[in-house]
């Protein structure tokens, strides 16, 4: 058994792999971004010619477990850049104290409604929406009213706010639409609602399962399908009110402060070298420049009529009563 | 109750890679010693005859009537084994009334009954004890008792007192001799002690690597003119 | 002095109490002076919650193992059923299985746009919205527990001597009185144990509740433990209702064990696994009736989710490096977490024996000697995100993060199996102490030499049964990593779960067919080393 733990830890210890004689930048952030599907591959490889250094990505489940983790080691963390936040969560990310300014210019960021923040600088975006199947429902909701007052036997899936980020953007979206009125439209909309899923995962696989018509997704999700699938049977539904905005950040970190190439890196990722690998690996918007054209099924995408957004801080406040609310609302 | 006769017409039966073939015939009411070496059969022989085994081919016959299709419960049969005889969560009568019957519904004629079976068995006033508070001997006893109550032709005991001290040991041959003589059915008994067969039993059938050898009167085979490898098994 | 085999128990016991309480200690550590606002914060909701989480996983606990009972008896009385060693094995799958795969193949069949879906529209008039709510939550709870209820009752009676069997047919017992007399007496003394690993398994639910049961109605303290500890980043909350989700968890438990009976008696194990049952066509209809029904309802999932499987591309995916390494990775885990599981098994079983020999025969068993039986049971109610966080605490100074993450796992999957191979070795260990105690003292054979010439020869069956079943879990286990980096140890179901949440469904499909196949060969490969003479 002896040899066995060791040769677990031996798998462990592989993993880190350090090139110790390099420079090195840490990186922590989501799974999906470092798979072998992901950006990471690229991006690492792309910014270590640049920079001729040694980047290591850690990996966490996603955007609410990377800021966990760097709540619990606090001073103390490896991470040069935090890369995987999204706008729900920066206010409380930034009332941590542990980010430093990124100090960068913004010139080459591109996201609607502008950016200026002094901490964080995104590097893609994307809109919430209701992804449907063409083959299940001829005449999609055209508005997120006509959703809510719709044929509740066309069923939707959504995600529990509680336990995954989509969930709580549509929490968000329909706080953004209705204001105080929110709680009769989830009223409504419960009847609708085939059931709540943990994770954006379970629920598009009921839905590519064609347990329901309609998923809780973003407007991108129609072009992987047609880019990896050939197939234009799955599109979002553009809503008349507007579409809830998310943006997906990175920040410097306070040791990362003290490291050049973590700033290199933000600078880096506003670019070409980074931002063309983020359309067909991501599937999101790129928030920064590209060398290359968009994949022209990204020009065929839902564009929203408006962007739809609350300011982080008012989220961080109020996200407790929202959920209860919608608690109180969907437990009954 | 009183004896049958049983018989085996060319039993062939395979255990494992060894091929077992029985011949034998054992007249009512007679007390017949099964000896031989381990593995050699004699409890493969006692287990077709109360149908826990079936024969490949061959007849099983008792009282002249061929019983090999039939379930042991269908069998004139009783058996005793070496341990495990008893339910550990049952009392003592309840043991015994499994004998008359087994959904334990019993009347006042059974209850009589079970008193009485366990009286000549030497166990009366243990009715109401649990296996766990029963000495070995006093456990094999409420086997015979329910024996008793189920009245069956046959009794075929697989060493049921192979784990009991000399004295009890003859105690129990004793009680078995007794009963024969009360009730007269036919006993076939494997055991491992000369003593056993010489105490009890008429006949002697000794069985090797799956067939029956030899089966002679008792006398016979503690003699001069018993078969070599009989002689060579007892160490005589 | 101290019976070595007792030291060696009290160390076992010692290991889970150390994980156990390491991941408090770290989490409490980290929101000491929060816990006064947390103690105050159990409201109406929590409540509603407590009374779900708890109704929930005792529904279930009883449409599980009560029909398992049954099955178990069934397929005991027909030992020559065609294909019941197949059955077995396929009643070990479920284990392995991520929730929300079986939840996917579950609803092929059930589901809105499943199988059934047509028949019950045209049977009930309006649109089949399939079976979300608590009949999916139970539904759910019973493909993954039927089976391995069935398989814990199946070892119970595999305990009843064969001259039982004997004298059972003898004395011409039917199905009731047989039942009566041999079967439920050992079933009655493992069902409470079975009971309350099927309840924690059914209350720590998690992904199957929140999936299947249609909105947030269905919640579980799993669920608000979860989000304590990830959106609110609570750790006395999360704390809090870890510890009341043990407290209710531990009353429910020794609930059971009242209920139960303490056999007295010898328990012996059967010396010829040929069993003359006496059964007539009636029985042998309705058990074949009965027996089939059940593999239907594990079957059936299981064919959705091999029939989805076998449209992936799994030419591609046999050749992905990366399945390969977590092939490798999986493997490697379930099977460290298999043999640590066993050996702490065994050590608290053999202590509690043990302890058992030395009380006297009827006095009520110590609380220590309860806590070699059930006491690392309790790790199973605790979130795998409450010890993951806990020990992450106690570890992010040490800049040992990477290497434990890989212990962690294996420890983790080893404890969690820890109930189930328990079960599997401990009649065994007992009834082979019966009857070995006293020879073994008096030839003066202890320790290692008795371990290997004495108690081997019978445990090891019993101990590939356990190995089996803690391997199962292990592979299928999601596990402790989400905080620790989960690229440094990627697991198969980590992988599956990882190529769904990035569009590629059908290879996630083709990756629980892996699994699956996995997990099938392991079983058959362990049953065979088991039996092997």
């Amino acid at each position: 058994m002896c040899r066995l733990l060791f040769s677990v830890s031996a798998l462990a210890l592989l993993s880190i792999a350090p090139a110790s004689a390099q420079e090195k930048l840490t990186v922590y952030t989501y799974d999906s971004f470092t798979a072998d599907w992901g950006p990471g591959p690229a991006v690492e490889k792309a910014f270590e010619a640049e920079c001729g250094c040694d980047v290591e990505f850690v990996a966490v489940a996603d955007g609410v477990a990377l800021l966990n983790r760097l709540k619990l080691e606090g001073g103390n963390t490896k991470a040069d850049i935090i890369l995987g936040l999204d706008t729900s969560l920066t206010f409380e990310a930034q009332q941590t104290g542990l980010f430093a300014p990124h100090e960068i210019s913004l010139d080459k960021v591109n996201v609607p409604g502008g950016w200026t923040d002094a901490t964080f600088v995104p590097y893609d975006y994307g809109y919430f929406a209701f992804v449907y199947d063409t083959e299940a429902l001829e005449t999609p909701p055209a508005s997120l009213k006509e959703l809510v007052e719709g044929n509740a036997n066309d069923k939707i899936i959504i995600q529990d706010p509680r336990t995954s980020t989509p969930g709580l953007g549509l929490l968000l979206w329909v706080k953004a639409v209705y204001g105080d009125e929110a709680a009769d439209a989830w009223k409504k909309l419960q009847a609708r609602v085939l059931t709540v899923t943990p994770g954006w995962s379970e629920a598009y696989g009921l839905f590519t399962n064609g347990e329901a018509p309609m998923v809780l997704s973003y407007t991108t999700s129609p072009a992987y399908h047609v880019i990896a699938d050939d197939t234009q049977r799955y599109q979002a539904a553009g809503f008349a009110e507007g579409h809830y905005l998310q943006v997906e950040v990175a920040g410097v970190t306070t040791k990362g402060a003290t490291n050049p190439l973590a700033r290199q890196f933000l600078e880096f990722m506003t670019g070409p070298g980074f931002q063309n690998a983020i359309p067909e690996t991501n599937w999101m918007f790129p928030a920064g420049e590209m060398s290359e054209p968009l994949n022209p099924a990204f020009d065929q995408l839902v564009t929203p009529a408006k962007t739809l957004t609350l300011e982080p801080e008012d989220i961080a406040r109020n996200r407790k009563a929202w959920v209860d609310e919608w608690l109180a609302v969907m437990s009954r | 109750m009183t004896g049958a006769s049983i018989r085996l017409d060319s039993v062939q039966f395979s255990y494992g890679s060894t091929q077992m073939s029985f011949n034998l015939s054992v007249e009512s009411s007679d007390i017949v010693a099964v000896m031989g070496p381990s593995g050699s059969g004699k409890s493969t022989l006692l287990n077709l005859v109360a149908g826990f085994e079936r024969p490949a081919s061959g007849s099983v016959m008792i009282a002249g009537r061929d019983v090999s299709a039939l379930p042991p419960a269908q069998r004139p049969v009783s058996m005793v084994f070496q341990e495990n005889n008893l339910f550990a969560h049952l009392t003592v009568a309840q043991n015994v009334g499994l004998g008359r019957s087994p959904s334990l519904r019993l009347d006042a004629a059974d209850h009589s009954d079970i008193d009485r079976a366990l009286e000549r068995t030497g166990l009366a006033g243990k009715q109401a004890r649990l296996p766990a508070q029963l000495s070995g001997g006093e456990r094999q006893r409420v086997a015979l008792a329910r024996v008793l109550v189920r009245s069956q032709p046959v009794l075929l005991l697989d060493e049921p007192f192979a784990s009991l001290g000399p004295a009890l040991r003859r105690e129990m041959l004793e009680l078995v001799r007794a009963l024969h003589a009360e009730h007269g059915m036919t006993v076939l008994m494997v055991t491992h002690h000369p003593d056993d067969a010489h105490a009890l039993a008429h006949r002697i059938a000794f069985i090797e690597e799956g067939r029956v050898s030899a089966c002679a009167d008792t006398a016979t085979m503690f003699s001069e003119n018993a078969p070599e490898s009989f002689k060579a098994y007892i160490g005589n | 002095m101290i019976d070595r085999r007792i030291l060696a128990g009290s160390i076992g016991l010692a290991a889970v109490a150390l994980l156990i309480g390491g991941a408090f200690a770290g989490l409490a550590a980290e929101a000491f002076h929060d816990f006064g606002r947390t103690l105050g914060a159990i409201d109406a909701y929590l409540l509603r919650v407590v009374r779900f989480t708890v109704w929930q996983a005792a529904l279930s606990t009883a449409l599980s193992v009560i029909p398992a009972l049954f099955v178990a008896r069934a397929l005991a009385r027909h030992p020559s059923f065609p294909g019941r060693g197949l059955i077995l094995k396929l009643f070990a799958l479920p284990l392995a299985l991520p929730a929300i795969v079986a939840a996917l193949g579950i609803l092929a069949l059930l589901g809105r746009a499943g199988l059934v879906s047509d028949l019950m529209t045209t049977l009930t008039g309006s649109r089949w919205q399939g079976i979300y709510g608590l009949s999916g939550i139970l539904i759910a709870h019973v493909f993954f527990n039927l089976p391995l209820a069935t398989r814990l009752f199946l070892q119970a009676l595999d305990t009843v001597p064969s001259d039982q069997w004997r004298l059972g047919a003898q004395l011409g017992m039917g199905q009731r009185a047989s039942f009566r007399f041999i079967e439920w007496p050992v079933l009655r003394t493992a069902l409470p144990g079975v009971a309350g690993l099927v309840f924690m398994l059914c209350i720590t639910s998690f992904t199957i509740v929140l999936t299947l049961g249609g909105g947030p109605r269905a919640t579980t303290l799993e669920v608000a433990i979860y989000q304590a500890l990830r959106f609110d980043f609570d750790p006395a909350r999360a704390v809090t209702l870890t510890v009341l989700q043990i407290a209710l968890t531990a009353a429910i438990v020794f609930m059971l064990i009242r209920l139960g009976a303490n056999m007295a008696g010898d328990a012996n194990l059967s010396v010829s696994p040929r069993r003359p049952v006496a059964s007539g066509p009636v029985e042998r209809v309705f058990s074949a009736i009965l027996i089939v029904s059940a593999l239907l309802f594990v079957a059936g999932p299981m064919a959705a989710i091999i029939v989805s499987g076998l449209q992936a591309d799994l030419v591609r995916l046999a050749s992905d490096p990366a399945v390969h390494a977590a092939t490798l990775t999986s493997l490697v885990l379930a099977l460290g977490a298999a043999v640590l599981s066993i050996a702490l098994s065994l050590s608290l079983v053999m202590a509690r024996r043990t302890l058992e020999l030395h009380r006297h025969r009827n006095a009520a068993p110590s609380l220590l000697e309860q806590l070699f039986d059930t006491g690392a049971g309790f790790v199973l109610v605790i979130p795998p995100i409450v010890l993951g966080a806990g020990w992450f605490v106690l570890m992010r100074n040490t800049g040992l993060v990477f290497v434990v993450a890989p212990l962690m796992v294996v420890t983790v999957n080893a404890v969690m199996a820890m109930p189930f191979a328990i079960r599997a070795i401990r009649p065994a260990y007992d009834a082979a102490s019966a009857r070995h105690e006293r020879l073994a003292a008096s030839l003066g054979i202890s320790g290692i030499n008795r371990l290997r010439l004495i108690d081997w020869p019978v445990l090891r069956r019993p101990l590939f049964m356990a190995m089996a079943f803690a391997m199962a879990l292990s592979l299928g286990d999601l596990g402790v990593i989400a905080l620790f980096g989960s690229d440094s140890v990627q697991t198969l179901p980590y992988l599956l779960l990882a190529r769904m949440g990035s569009y590629r469904t059908a290879d996630a499909a083709g990756l629980a067919l892996f699994l699956g196949i996995i997990c099938l060969l392991l079983m058959t490969f362990v049953d065979r080393t088991g039996n092997r003479t």
